[in-house]
């Protein structure tokens, strides 16, 4: 920890300043400090900084910082922990260096978590999306018996070997600053490191939408407009992947991320549906079946570019 | 002689998959050394998180020589054969060649002596390949060499290879070899945290020793030992007594290198969640321990972790932290069995008409529907009140829809016992809801009050029957709806508790009224299950040690498939054999079988059967007479007992052919010159064996 910092700067202080922390390190490691995709998704792994730029052969060493949004996870504002909107911080590293988990465990150290007093455990965890049609082995991180963060060598994604593999490294950022600053609540996280009248916490940022949102989400959502939305996302999805192949031979794309940008937001608008209970268990699966195809023909499309394709 | 040292430093292995692989180890490379002539005095094998590790003691420092002799050509040979042979055998001339005589000629014999290999060559050519070969259930590439194909495959990145070679008393040498760009060494890795600089290791002594300084304790049993005691005293010294979880134990062992046990505790109101749930919650999410009242049993609000740190605050931090998560997972947990009371079990029951239970088995709701109808059957036939299993059978699943049971699907049947509880449901009616479940293992339990055993037998005959209905029978290794422990546990139901029921005709009825009459071959099916039901039986009893082999001797007299009571069968095969282990039944069993091969014999050579009555008046020996009046008497008498269901009764009838039939052997010679005569006795040879047969098939019985 920078000893330098303000108090109200400090990660075990400050949500904001937890997440400027974490940001800080990876910085030095020589990741690039992307900022928040402008599409709904569920996981920080959806970013096509992650999805995409694990294909392919060229080194690609990013961190950044992604909303995620489970509809279902909502609880109208009244679980201390469960939520429909909260934030993943995401750190992709490929080629995965020899170094990873020292880096990590670094990581953990600059946000206030020292590991001569907690801790810290890599418990097994295989990793699989059926969505993005991708999979790889590692931990779940455990710091004190809680789950703290996701690490994992990425093997597949988009049905696609990597190759070279990449480490995929995921915080809860709202899970990991309340045992920082050891609350129980996630809202009553100190937000921007301030006391008295200047303090800002999770709840004043957040608490509303948590209520909203979950309204939204389990009884007011358009389940007509969503399932046209579904279908017109797919099918734009398709269009621009069939559009994009140069001069039509299969070598060279040229839409690859506007073709993802359909397939993340058809990913979205299915968990909307499934948490609007709209969706049977049989249709559940066939719907995620759409989806994998759509990322594995991103997947393809995004190995013909230039940031995807070979050296 | 010199010993091997092999570790394979990586990141963290899967805690479940370290004893196999420590054992896969030991095996591959051992099984390797010994195909190379490298016969080995011991091995052992360890794993931690971090690193698998193998010592082999005693392996020979070289290769015994190969000697071999080829046989050449014949002496005066053309040169191009001549040649041929020389080049083979590596001889420079025909001189070093010996000449050997045989029938055929002389020949030339060359002598070819392949000298051993030291056998820190054979390991430098051995281990790489068994790296690259491991039997890892799951593994995967990275880093930059995963860039290109053939890149090493192991259970998480691999950081560093030890392998060293040589006798106690020398300085040993490193076996050298690389696999995917590590080479191997003398340098490993003490505790992740406590003592992470590179340690330099000569043998397996120093290494094991010198990882202990770094704070790493190899064995895993050492581990576990470590573990168990330390936590059985920090539990007694608080007056609790720790509630042993050997599943548990092996996981946590292979969680840390260096064990530090701790306590912690959580709210006494959690307490009012049912034990099984708060075990459930602390153990499958925490992997924690849990610890009870010696005086009461009832679990205490403490739980034990164990740590992979000496932490610098005595652990005062890390009890915290855990104490938060697990006071969030009961919270969670309690929950969930509060909300779970709200709701009765039966206005759960509608879900389920869209849970599809088998695609052709159609809906969970069905399912219930008819197990409920087959318990109301199964109910007076096992003295149990047919409206409360009727109810048992009716709320017996709805837990499945709870959300304690969805948490942790191990309490299943528990909770549905608690819920049934809670609702004023009668005592046997909830206790059935658990017990339908039992038997589930070779240790469990056995229901035992009516209600459970009717809804245990109708809930396991459905299953099987239905299944049955649609072919869809275990095959080999692959019973994916345990139908094999549902026919046993029907077994064991039946036998424990004395229940005299046809399981045919029960099976029959549910087919037809339950799966309709869509079902082609209704006997055939049947014929099938019951044959798979006296195949498990005959499972049964050998895991028992008891006579197997005499299940398919009663049967010809009286099988499932002809619709008998197991438990009369069983009864009929504990006559047998206590009649066998009798010196009576002894003797008699061979006299029988001795009849038996005379007369298969005899039937082969003559190419005809030796059916039918003999002819008194053919009999001109006493121990004939004797014979042919015994059997007429045994055979009434037997029969008449078997009847009765009499078994010992019938067993000491046949008791009394034992005498005859030995006299028989002893006086009368079966082929006599007469040939009438002959036939006569064979006849009454034959009699011997069906007279047994109104027992047992005696052919049937194993020596």
């Amino acid at each position: 920890m920078d000893a330098s910092l303000p108090a109200h700067m400090r990660p075990e202080r400050s949500f904001q300043g937890f997440i400027l922390a974490l940001q800080r390190f990876w910085a030095e490691q020589g990741c690039v400090i992307l900022q928040p995709y402008d599409m709904e998704m569920g996981a920080g792994t959806f970013h096509p900084a992650t999805t995409l730029r694990a294909l392919g052969p060229k080194p690609w060493n990013a961190a950044y910082v992604q909303p995620s949004r489970r509809p279902k996870d909502g609880r109208y504002g009244e679980n201390p922990n469960r939520m429909q909107h909260y934030y993943q911080f995401q750190v992709i590293m490929k080629p995965s260096p020899p170094n990873l988990q020292e880096l990590y465990l670094k990581s953990l150290a600059a946000i206030g978590i020292d590991s001569a007093v907690h801790d810290i455990r890599f418990v097994e965890d295989d990793w699989e999306s059926p969505t993005l049609g991708a999979w790889g082995l590692g931990w779940e991180c455990w710091c004190d018996g809680m789950e703290v963060s996701q690490f994992t060598y990425f093997q597949q994604v988009a049905g696609f070997e990597c190759a070279p593999v990449a480490g995929e490294l995921t915080y809860g950022l709202e899970r990991l600053a309340m045992y920082v600053q050891g609350v129980d609540r996630v809202y009553d996280l100190n937000f921007n490191g301030r006391e008295g009248e200047a303090k800002v916490t999770y709840g004043d940022v957040f608490l509303q939408a948590e209520q909203e949102y979950s309204r939204h989400n389990f009884e007011h959502a358009d389940t007509a407009m969503l399932f046209e939305q579904f279908k017109m996302a797919e099918a734009a999805c398709r269009k621009y992947l069939d559009a994009g192949w140069r001069e039509g031979n299969r070598k060279e794309h040229l839409m690859a991320l506007p073709a993802y940008d359909q397939c993340i937001k058809a990913s979205h608008v299915f968990n909307l549906l499934d948490a609007r209970g709209v969706i049977s268990v049989t249709e559940r699966q066939s719907y995620i079946l759409r989806v994998r195809e759509l990322a594995k023909a991103c997947g393809e499309a995004w190995i013909h570019t230039e940031a995807g394709g070979a050296a | 002689m010199p010993d091997l040292l092999l570790e394979l430093f990586s990141e963290e292995i899967p805690a479940r998959m370290q004893a196999k692989a420590a054992d896969d180890l030991r095996r591959m490379v051992t099984d390797k050394l010994v195909a190379e002539g490298l016969v080995y005095e011991g091995a052992k094998a360890f794993a931690t998180p971090r690193r698998l590790a193998l010592t082999v003691h005693g392996i020979p420092a070289r290769q015994p020589d190969l000697k071999t002799e080829r046989r050449g050509p014949k002496v005066g040979a053309p040169d191009a054969a001549v040649q041929g042979f020389l080049k083979a055998t590596g001889l420079k001339s025909l001189e070093e060649a010996k000449i050997q005589r045989d029938p055929k000629g002389d020949f030339y014999i060359g002598l070819i002596e392949k000298p051993g290999r030291d056998a820190i060559d054979v390991l430098a050519e051995i281990l790489p390949v068994i790296i690259r070969t491991f039997p890892w259930p799951k593994s995967m590439r990275w880093g930059a060499r995963s860039g290109k194909p053939g890149s090493l495959n192991w259970v998480r990145p691999l950081h560093a290879i030890t392998a060293t070679f040589g006798l106690e008393t020398e300085q040993p040498d490193v076996v050298k070899f690389e696999v995917d760009g590590i080479e191997a060494g003398q340098t490993t890795y003490g505790h992740r945290f406590l003592a992470p600089a590179p340690i330099q290791v000569r043998r397996f002594e120093d290494y094991e020793a010198k990882l202990l300084a770094a704070k790493v304790v190899l064995d895993p049993e050492r581990r576990k030992d470590a573990i168990l005691s330390d936590a059985k005293q920090l539990a007694f010294a608080q007056g609790f007594e720790l509630v042993e979880d050997q599943n548990l134990l092996d996981e946590v062992a292979g969680l840390v290198e260096w064990p530090i046990v701790l306590m912690g505790s959580f709210e006494p109101e959690f307490l009012k969640t049912p034990d099984e749930v708060i075990r459930a919650t602390i153990r499958n999410n925490q992997k924690c321990f849990v610890v009870r009242d010696p005086r009461t049993g009832k679990l205490a609000n403490k739980f034990i972790l164990v740590a992979n740190i000496e932490a610098t605050d005595g652990g005062a931090t890390i009890i915290a932290g855990n104490e938060r998560v697990i006071r969030a997972r009961l919270s969670d947990a309690k929950f969930f069995y509060e909300t779970d009371l709200k709701t009765k079990l039966e206005d759960r029951l509608a879900k389920f008409e869209q849970i599809v239970f088998h695609e052709k088995l159609g809906t969970q709701a069905e399912r219930i529907k008819r197990i409920e109808r087959l318990a109301a059957e199964i109910a007076p036939l096992v003295g149990a009140d047919v409206g409360k299993a009727t109810r048992a059978a009716h709320l017996a699943k709805a837990d499945l829809l709870t959300e304690v049971v969805g948490e942790f699907p191990e309490v299943q049947g528990l909770m549905g016992k608690y819920y049934a509880l809670a609702q004023g449901e009668d005592a046997s009616v909830a206790a059935a809801c658990e017990e339908h479940y039992k038997p589930q293992g070779p240790a469990d339990r056995v229901p035992t009050d009516p209600v459970s055993v009717a809804v245990a037998l109708a809930d396991k005959i459905d299953t099987l029957v239905g299944f049955w209905a649609i072919d869809e029978k275990p095959t080999g290794s692959k019973d994916p709806y345990a139908l094999r422990r549902a026919a046993l546990g029907v077994i064991r139901v039946v036998l424990d508790n004395q229940i005299k029921i046809s399981l045919r005709e029960v099976a029959r009825e549910h087919l037809e009224r339950s799966y309709g009459k869509q079902y082609l071959e209704v006997a055939e099916k049947l014929d099938d299950l019951m044959v798979f039901f006296e195949d498990r039986l005959k499972v049964q009893l050998r895991d028992q040690r008891a006579r197997y082999d005499l299940v398919d001797a009663v049967l010809n007299s009286g099988s499932l498939v002809q619709g008998h009571p197991l438990v009369v069968i069983v009864r009929r095969v504990e006559a047998l054999g206590k009649f066998l282990d009798s010196d009576d039944g002894k003797n008699l069993l061979a006299g029988t079988k001795r009849a038996s091969n005379i007369l298969s014999i005899e039937e082969k050579k003559d190419k005809r059967l030796y059916h039918g009555a003999p002819n008194a008046a053919l009999y001109n020996l006493d121990e004939e007479k004797a014979l042919a009046e015994a059997i007429d008497e045994v055979q009434v008498e037997a029969s008449a007992a078997v009847a009765k269901e009499d078994f010992a009764a019938a067993m000491s009838a046949m008791a009394k052919l034992r005498p005859p039939v030995d006299a028989f052997f002893d006086k009368v010679r079966v082929n006599d010159d007469d040939p009438k005569v002959r036939e006569n006795r064979l006849k009454l040879l034959n009699e011997i064996r069906s007279a047994t047969r109104a027992v047992a098939d005696f052919s049937k019985i194993q020596d």
